[in-house]
């Protein structure tokens, strides 16, 4: 049944809480090297779907495949504060060679001159890239992202979108972006997908050339319909 | 120069007043830096702090001293300042501080090794395991309601009137204050942290290793702290019972012979001892923690 191309296949997935059925029925299928940003309004099981993934739940029913390396950027950067900053990167592991590979993922979102502060040092911004690179040192297939833009300042979340651009251009995992932000998931994404009711309610795939810009009449209409789908009427 | 400080925020001129007043409000106030106003003020208002710090104690002294003086206070019950200071000269000339302070050291160390290894163990074991935390959190709680101060008649019967009953009396006080935060330090790790390092594919112990013990160690060197600070007190209570030597044998033999300077001498050997004590911990999360931010020291 699986595929090696694929990087999630989920399938009839039912997932509950309580009395509520927070995922039921929900199919997903996720090419590797897929950018797949989803939005939805709170409380529709991203964060659920993104933990099926990512393996910290379990769903009650259906099946659940997954790429065996996967990474996860938090909302949060979740460093370990008594760690360095490399240390958090290759967190578990000691020696030269776990350094080198953490100055290397370093390097790649461009704290190299971060490398032995403590992370209470950092700005909210370059603790987040420290998250970036921790979770790309693993060579993920599969990178779950859960709004880890949301707590950034407008300035600071620009430019995490042109890293992880690029980091995905450049290491070409599957990515799952959950997001409130729509502006951010028609930059991002080869696909767009809402949530609502535990369900997929639109696919909508974004066929904007890259590098792409917040400008163009695709842009807006592509930015209208998705609003419009989330409940937002632009005029 | 004067300054105002209303809870650590110095206000160095009275600002503006603003809303009711009659003038006139439209214009401008300067409130750029003045020349050189920033640096001088800064070292003597530290200047101006240490001595208003000391001004309370050095009024009592001498207060004190010409009390004794003139004789308002009997030496018997109050001796002076300086009759103090001679005792403890005398202590130091007889050698008697010297073979003693090694002998009360020694004990409340030896305690404070052995109670706050078995805190830190136990609360080790409460924190990262279930099943630890089954065992012996709840008889812990219970236990540590009982002051320490009265099991001092128990131990006396249950370890006699030697070294073993101080010893006990100082593992009894040091135990808890370190289980109660090393438990606490590693329940209060941040869950978000641990799922974090699963997904990195951490294994428990690694988790435990990485994650948990290094977050925990500022409430860990907490405990170690109260633990301190406990076992001289336990010291203290524990050197009552008996003393053959140490600072408890001083204020012992002081007191049979009625000799109030050497007690209150001895008295301020066991507070030196706690400042000192205090000091070190200090030095020791200074150096355990450079993540943290900058400590005062002292």
């Amino acid at each position: 049944m699986s595929s090696p191309d694929h990087a999630v296949e989920l399938h009839q997935v039912r997932r509950v809480f309580g009395e509520r059925a927070v995922l039921d029925g929900f199919e997903l299928t996720i090419r590797s090297a897929e950018f797949v940003a989803v939005l939805g309004p709170s409380g529709t099981g991203k964060t659920t779907l993104l933990r099926l993934l990512s393996g910290l739940d379990q769903a009650d029913a259906g099946s659940v495949r997954v790429a065996r390396r996967r990474s996860v950027v938090f909302q949060e950067p979740r460093l370990v504060p008594a760690k360095r900053v490399w240390q958090n990167v290759v967190l578990g592991q000691r020696g030269s060679a776990a350094r080198q590979q953490a100055v290397a993922a370093l390097t790649e979102v461009g704290l190299a001159d971060h490398v032995d502060a403590w992370p209470k040092t950092l700005s909210g911004g370059e603790a987040q890239r420290v998250a970036v690179a921790r979770a790309m040192v693993h060579e993920p297939g599969l990178l779950l992202l859960d709004e880890p833009f949301a707590s950034l300042d407008a300035l600071t979340r620009i430019r995490m979108h042109e890293l992880v651009a690029q980091l995905w251009q450049r290491h070409r995992p599957a990515v799952v972006l959950v997001t409130h932000d729509v502006d951010e998931a028609i930059l991002l994404a080869d696909r767009v997908i809402v949530l609502s009711h535990g369900c997929v309610t639109l696919d909508l795939p974004i066929g904007i050339p890259r590098p792409r810009g917040r400008t163009g009449r695709q842009f807006a209409e592509l930015r209208a319909s998705l609003l419009s789908k989330l409940g937002v009427l632009v005029h | 120069m004067t300054s105002i400080v209303f809870n650590s925020v110095t206000v160095t001129r009275p600002l503006p007043r603003s809303g009711l007043q009659s003038g006139d409000d439209t214009g401008l106030i300067d409130l750029s830096p003045q020349p050189n106003l920033a640096r001088r003020k800064s070292a003597r208002a530290r200047w101006h702090r240490v001595m208003l710090r000391a001004t309370m104690p050095l009024v009592i002294l001498l207060i004190w001293q010409l009390a004794s003086t003139f004789g308002l206070v009997t030496p018997e019950v109050l001796p002076s300042p300086s009759d103090i200071g001679s005792a403890f000269a005398e202590l130091v000339r007889l050698g008697d501080l010297q073979a003693a302070l090694p002998v009360s050291l020694g004990r409340a160390l030896t305690g404070l090794a052995i109670g706050g290894t078995t805190g830190l163990a136990i609360g080790l074991f409460a924190g990262l395991w279930r099943i630890g935390e089954g065992l012996f959190d709840a008889p812990l709680q219970m236990l540590r309601t009982i002051p320490f101060i009265a099991l001092v008649p128990l131990f006396i019967t249950w370890f006699g009137i030697g070294e073993l009953a101080k010893l006990m009396v100082i593992i009894a006080a040091t135990i808890f204050p370190m289980y109660l935060n090393t438990y606490a330090g590693v329940r209060g790790v941040d869950p978000k942290l641990i799922e974090a390092a699963s997904i990195f594919g951490l294994s428990h112990r690694h988790t435990a290793w990485h994650v948990i013990l290094p977050t925990a160690l500022p409430s860990i060197l907490v405990g170690l702290r109260y633990a301190s600070g406990a076992a001289l007190l336990a010291l203290v209570v524990a050197e009552q019972i008996n003393a053959s030597s140490g600072i408890g044998y001083i204020l012992n033999n002081a007191n049979m012979n009625q000799r109030s300077d050497i007690i209150i001498a001895g008295i301020l050997v066991y507070a030196a001892l706690g400042i000192a004590i205090d000091l070190l911990m200090r030095m020791v999360e200074h150096l355990a923690l450079p993540w943290r931010a900058k400590l005062v020291l002292a």
